[in-house]
């Protein structure tokens, strides 16, 4: 957010690149002096985790590259020799391996934590839109990373996903087959597919970086939102980012490394499905083929339409429509915990996606199949027609006058005990 | 000035984009791959198999007079895909038992195993496997039930499985493609 440059070089090559290229004043500015709400809980480190772990897959993954073989036939193997010879390969790979599942965890954290507190709603909605596409731009590099093992379960997974785009036949005859071939390079999944999957792997998380200094900027615009969703009104009402919030992000950094590390020592293959330590096989499917985990709430969603084109396009909308959130969501309230209605609503919603999640990993028949079907449905009703409606005619309860007033119990409502001020993640 | 600038600037740039949208597609080296010959002899009444055409996996069955009969029995206007998806016949040939062999040859089932809703390789070739509410294939995937002509009648998949182009190069021989 705009604020008065606090930055003074003292050093004669500090004034003199000062004046050429501030970026010395840039960093002071954006995360030391940056001014920062002085309420907020623990769920707001989860930005620093982020791009913890986009360092983490970024600096795994260029050595990774260094002794991975991209082609059919050597892939596999290839894989297994990191885990054998190359040295300490096998704690490389699994920190790449675990390091996506972390990723994952926290950035559904991050999105549920934004869409509790209404972080989507002005002036924020272009800092959701850029979320929505890095969120995008990680599931297709995830995606494409897991393909690259070569395994059972990758070759299939590569195998549905891109066959999706083969339901365009139904919208122009013979529309999705050319798109398919073009994907794949062949008239099936192969050789040439592996090749192109691991040129884009290494391409993306370069443009997710991208991305992150775009959303960054955009957070620094208007600056953090906070769990009252009240903006800024005075001094006291915001805090330095440093030391406040760089200490705050980095105990719980380690706290989340702790659950990392544990993944990676001690369960390294508990997110991980056996049937990829089987190469792949073009002429036989797994009886079963899961995603990895963190694609099965979409997964369920696929598979509970009964129709390939439909199927395919709620597949999309579960994920598209989060980008429209700002402007579905019609309350004038932004934080959750002054909704007495829709709070509940948003309960339902977590424990919807995380049974829609449990079904994703079933087999698609009897009641997983009716189950699922309620639960896309559920989903679906709750961004379309619960935000947009429940906004429009809740009455949202007694809100603290400033954030100050809230983190001191002083609350015109008086509805928050002071004591919450004792409570963790809280300051 | 500008305008012919402006236009011949975006139509050069959109034909040197091509190259880089047209290198992906299937190279020379896949679209020269051979056909396949497979000989039908050895293969006993009741048995299936499995053979490889372009990298796609082909189910050759040789069906039983019943399964025949379970596929003759069924009115067309009961199938999810009326059309016989046949590569050698015309498109708009409906699905009958009779449209979705070659060469009035009923025994022989010749169709690619790749499942029509999102390309998983459907079980029903071997003698233990789960073959579906209709006798033919199950995907196990989303799960699509194929009859014994590899007609889709039950789950997600919107086609009936693909007959490949073959011809009978002698009475107990096919080539495919």
């Amino acid at each position: 957010m705009a604020h008065a440059s606090s930055y003074r070089p003292n050093t004669a090559i500090g004034k003199w690149f000062d004046v050429r290229l501030p970026v010395m004043r840039m960093m002071h500015d954006q995360f030391n002096d940056f001014p920062t709400p002085r309420n907020l809980n623990y769920l707001w480190t989860f930005g620093g985790i982020l791009t913890f772990f986009l360092v983490v897959q970024l600096a795994t993954g260029i050595v990774l590259a260094m002794h991975y073989i991209p082609h059919e036939s050597m892939a596999f193997d290839s894989v297994e020799k990191i885990m054998r010879d190359v040295n300490w390969g096998w704690l490389l790979r699994y920190m790449h391996a675990n390091g996506g599942s972390m990723f994952f965890l926290a950035v559904y954290i991050h999105i549920a934590r934004g869409m509790y507190y209404g972080s989507y709603k002005a002036p924020r909605e272009i800092l959701w839109v850029i979320g929505v596409f890095i969120f995008l731009a990680m599931m297709a590099t995830a995606f494409m990373g897991y393909s690259l093992v070569w395994g059972q379960m990758s070759f299939w997974a590569v195998t549905v996903i891109t066959n999706l785009f083969s339901s365009l036949d139904s919208i122009v005859d013979g529309l999705g087959t050319a798109v398919v071939q073009w994907i794949w390079g062949g008239f099936s999944v192969g050789g040439p597919t592996l090749t192109r999957l691991f040129s884009l792997h290494y391409l993306l998380p370069f443009i997710i970086t991208g991305l992150v200094i775009l959303h960054i900027w955009a957070l620094h615009v208007p600056g953090s939102n906070n769990p009252t969703g009240i903006d800024i009104k005075s001094k006291s009402d915001a805090i330095p980012f440093h030391p406040y919030y760089t200490f705050k992000d980095a105990y719980a950094l380690c706290l989340f490394v702790i659950l990392f590390m544990g993944l990676v020592f001690y369960a390294p293959n508990f997110l991980a499905h056996p049937d990829n330590y089987i190469q792949a096989n073009p002429l036989q499917t797994p009886p079963h083929i899961v995603p990895e985990w963190y694609f099965l709430p979409f997964y369920a969603i696929l598979r509970a339409i009964p129709d390939k084109l439909f199927g395919v396009i709620a597949f999309a909308g579960s994920i598209g429509l989060l980008a429209f959130l700002p402007w579905l969501d019609t309350s004038k309230v932004k934080s959750t915990r002054y909704r007495p209605i829709y709070k509940w609503f948003f309960a339902l919603f977590i424990i919807n996606t995380l049974v829609l999640g449990y079904l994703g990993a079933k087999p698609a028949e009897g009641m997983y199949l009716l189950f699922a079907r309620i639960g896309t449905a559920f989903y679906f009703a709750h961004l379309l027609v619960v935000m947009p409606v429940v906004g429009w005619f809740e009455k949202p309860s007694a809100m603290p006058g400033s954030i100050t007033d809230d983190v001191l119990g002083k609350g015109s409502g008086g509805g928050r005990p002071s004591a919450a001020t004792a409570s963790p993640g809280r300051r | 000035m500008t305008i012919a600038a402006g236009s011949f600037a975006a139509v050069g740039s959109a034909a040197a984009l091509w190259p880089f949208v047209d290198q992906m597609n299937p190279d020379a080296s896949a679209l020269s791959l051979a056909t396949t010959e497979v000989d039908l002899a050895p293969i006993e009444e009741g048995q299936s198999i499995t053979v490889s055409w372009r990298g796609k996996p082909v189910f050759i069955r040789h069906r039983t007079p019943a399964e025949i009969e379970q596929a003759k029995a069924v009115k067309l206007e009961d199938l999810a895909d009326p059309e016989a998806r046949n590569e050698n016949l015309d498109d708009s040939a409906p699905a009958t038992d009779e449209n979705r062999v070659k060469d009035k040859k009923e025994k022989w089932l010749v169709m690619v195993g790749i499942c029509t809703h999102l390309g998983c390789i459907p079980k029903g070739q071997r003698v233990g496997d789960e073959k579906g509410e209709y006798g033919g294939w199950f995907c196990p995937c989303h799960g699509s039930h194929y009859d014994t002509a590899g007609r889709i009648r039950k789950g997600p998949a919107p086609r009936n499985l693909d007959v490949p182009t073959y011809d009978y190069i002698s009475e107990t021989k096919i080539k495919i493609g």
